[in-house]
């Protein structure tokens, strides 16, 4: 690797293998980054499996409800990683100067922003895993080998409107003012959305409230997989989890790039 | 391969809405040199490491580091940049730091020699949040060479540090000279730029007011200072050969000269009755000072 003639560097290019050190490299920093922020971790990691023990195993609204709560608590599971990392983390480098910095070198921005989506799935399939095993050994949920994989993969792709989401609060929101905003979105979104405590279960009015949040999409798409969703087509559902998407993106582009352009 | 052009700026003047921050600024960066832009707050020397870095779009003029658009990626792997304002994660350490940005690039030094360079092996395992102002001043210049640079651009590397630490920063600079690399240091205490560079621009209000060599520089600007009573109004005074600033106070007046004794010759022929004379060294940075406001004076 060392070689005097710094001329064949010109290319501009990384060999591939290089090039996928880069993307590993930084999903590992951003990981270390976030295990050792308390205030990312404690929250992100444990309230769902906090939550989902005292609602499932502790309290118990009705027989059905430990398994109804597994699939909203995996998909709660995934929104917290996806708007922390990325808006919370977005918003910090922003500020820092470190998305500056960084630049300037010859970072990819497409490693950069990956990374992000890669580290929100780690701590979440870490989340769903951690979810699981409570519900299978502690709430006694019993579900086919298929449901178990088609709930961690709709719980996964929660990171589609959500890191989107959270890339917009990042291009734009102060740092200081990251966690605090984050925080009052997601946690009384997903309260609303009937991820805490089942949907049937809030007052009427607040349920005819729940259709305006992509996270009431995506929880009934999980609850699809164990059939216990209210009835809608999941191609409304996606639909409008696209919608949102795509709106997030846009706002997060144009943030993104007034950022970079400065 | 000395002598070779590395970077230019030509002709090249950016305005923020009605403020022009450089005016028809031109600029050569040539290999193996370490080049000083050397002006106060506000001269335009960040506007102008911008525009090479090209983290700014040049509006009129043109900018080119190795024959290239500042900003491409190939540009990027070949130069490395220490910033005025950055940070990194606080959350991670010295190394693990250098070992990401290290993975940018193609060719990039190994960890334990930009450790060494930047003197930080004794707290390679420590996290960016708990280094001192001065040891994260020497992580960001780490950063800055990781890569294996041809040409560095370091903007204000010392501002806001204690003259102690500023000195340890300038013994690691000065290696990188030794090491056959070019730098490109904004800096505004002519001091800095003396003791690191072998040639000074000195930048005022987006324009060049003087270039040389640091010897050239200082005589230029002007470091005594002399002061007595006189009956000669200002304006006589000013034009005066070899007077580069001076200010009255009734009868009395401070001139700053690079040339006491010419002046003195010239203030004794037209006032013989001068008195309380006084003449004494300026210091470099109020000398510098003098160079300064004396383009302003002249241009406007």
């Amino acid at each position: 690797m060392a070689t005097s003639d710094q001329k064949t560097t010109s290319v501009g290019r990384l060999p591939i293998g290089r090039l996928v050190s880069v993307y590993v490299l930084e999903v590992r920093v951003q990981c270390l980054e976030l295990l050792r922020t308390p205030g990312f971790t404690i929250p992100t990691l444990l309230f769902p499996l906090m939550f989902y023990v005292f609602f499932a195993v502790v309290l118990t609204f009705s027989p059905t409800a430990p398994t109804y709560l597994l699939a909203t608590y995996t998909v709660f599971g995934l929104m917290g990683p996806s708007l922390y990392g990325f808006g919370v983390g977005l918003a910090n480098e922003r500020e820092s100067g470190a998305l500056r910095l960084k630049q300037t070198t010859p970072m990819p921005v497409s490693a950069y922003l990956l990374a992000r989506i890669a580290t929100a799935l780690m701590f979440g399939m870490i989340i769903v895993a951690g979810l699981f095993l409570i519900g299978a050994f502690a709430a006694n949920v019993t579900l086919y080998r298929w449901q178990w994989l088609g709930l961690a993969g709709v719980a996964l792709t929660t990171v589609i409107p959500f890191c989107a989401l959270g890339f917009a609060l990042g291009a734009w929101i102060k740092a200081q003012a990251a966690v605090a905003i984050v925080n009052a979105i997601y946690l009384p979104m997903a309260f609303l959305s009937g991820l805490w405590i089942p949907i049937a279960i809030l007052p009427s009015y607040l349920q005819d409230l729940a259709v305006f949040f992509p996270s009431y999409h995506q929880a009934q798409l999980a609850l699809k997989v164990i059939d216990m969703d209210e009835g809608s087509s999941a191609i409304i559902h996606i639909l409008v989890i696209g919608i949102y998407t795509l709106v997030f993106l846009i706002v997060a582009v144009v943030g993104f790039r007034r950022v970079m352009r400065r | 391969m000395t002598n070779e052009l590395l970077a230019t700026m030509s002709n090249v003047t950016h305005r923020y809405g009605d403020v022009v921050a450089l005016d028809e600024l031109d600029l050569e960066i040539r290999s193996g040199e370490v080049l000083a832009v050397l002006g106060p707050n506000g001269a335009g020397k960040t506007t102008a490491i911008s525009l090479l870095l090209g983290s700014l779009r040049t509006q009129e003029g043109s900018v080119k580091v190795f024959d290239q658009e500042p900003g491409t990626s190939s540009v990027r792997m070949r130069r490395g940049a220490m910033l005025q304002v950055s940070g990194v994660a606080d959350t991670i350490t010295v190394s693990e730091h250098l070992h990401h940005f290290a993975s940018y690039y193609p060719d990039p030094l190994p960890l334990a020699k930009v450790l060494e360079m930047a003197d930080l092996e004794e707290i390679r395992d420590r996290r960016y949040g708990r280094l001192s102002g001065g040891q994260k001043q020497r992580l960001m210049f780490a950063l800055a060479l990781v890569g294996n640079p041809e040409l560095v651009f370091l903007d204000e590397p010392t501002t806001g540090l204690d003259v102690e630490i500023r000195r340890s920063l300038w013994n690691e600079i000065r290696e990188l000279k030794s090491a056959g690399r070019t730098a490109v240091l904004t800096t505004h205490y002519l001091e800095e730029a003396d003791a690191l560079a072998d040639r000074i621009v000195v930048i005022n209000q987006g324009r060049v007011v003087a270039q040389g060599t640091p010897n050239e520089i200082k005589s230029r600007a002007a470091n005594r200072r002399v002061c007595c009573a006189t009956s000669l109004d200002l304006e006589t005074i000013v034009n005066l050969p070899d007077v580069v600033d001076a200010t009255m106070d009734g009868q009395h007046v401070e001139i700053f000269t690079a040339y006491p004794e010419n002046l003195l010759r010239r203030l004794f022929e037209l006032d013989p009755d001068l008195s309380e004379l006084e003449v004494t060294s300026a210091g470099l940075e109020e000398a510098f000072l003098t160079l300064v406001r004396g383009s302003e004076t002249s241009d406007s």
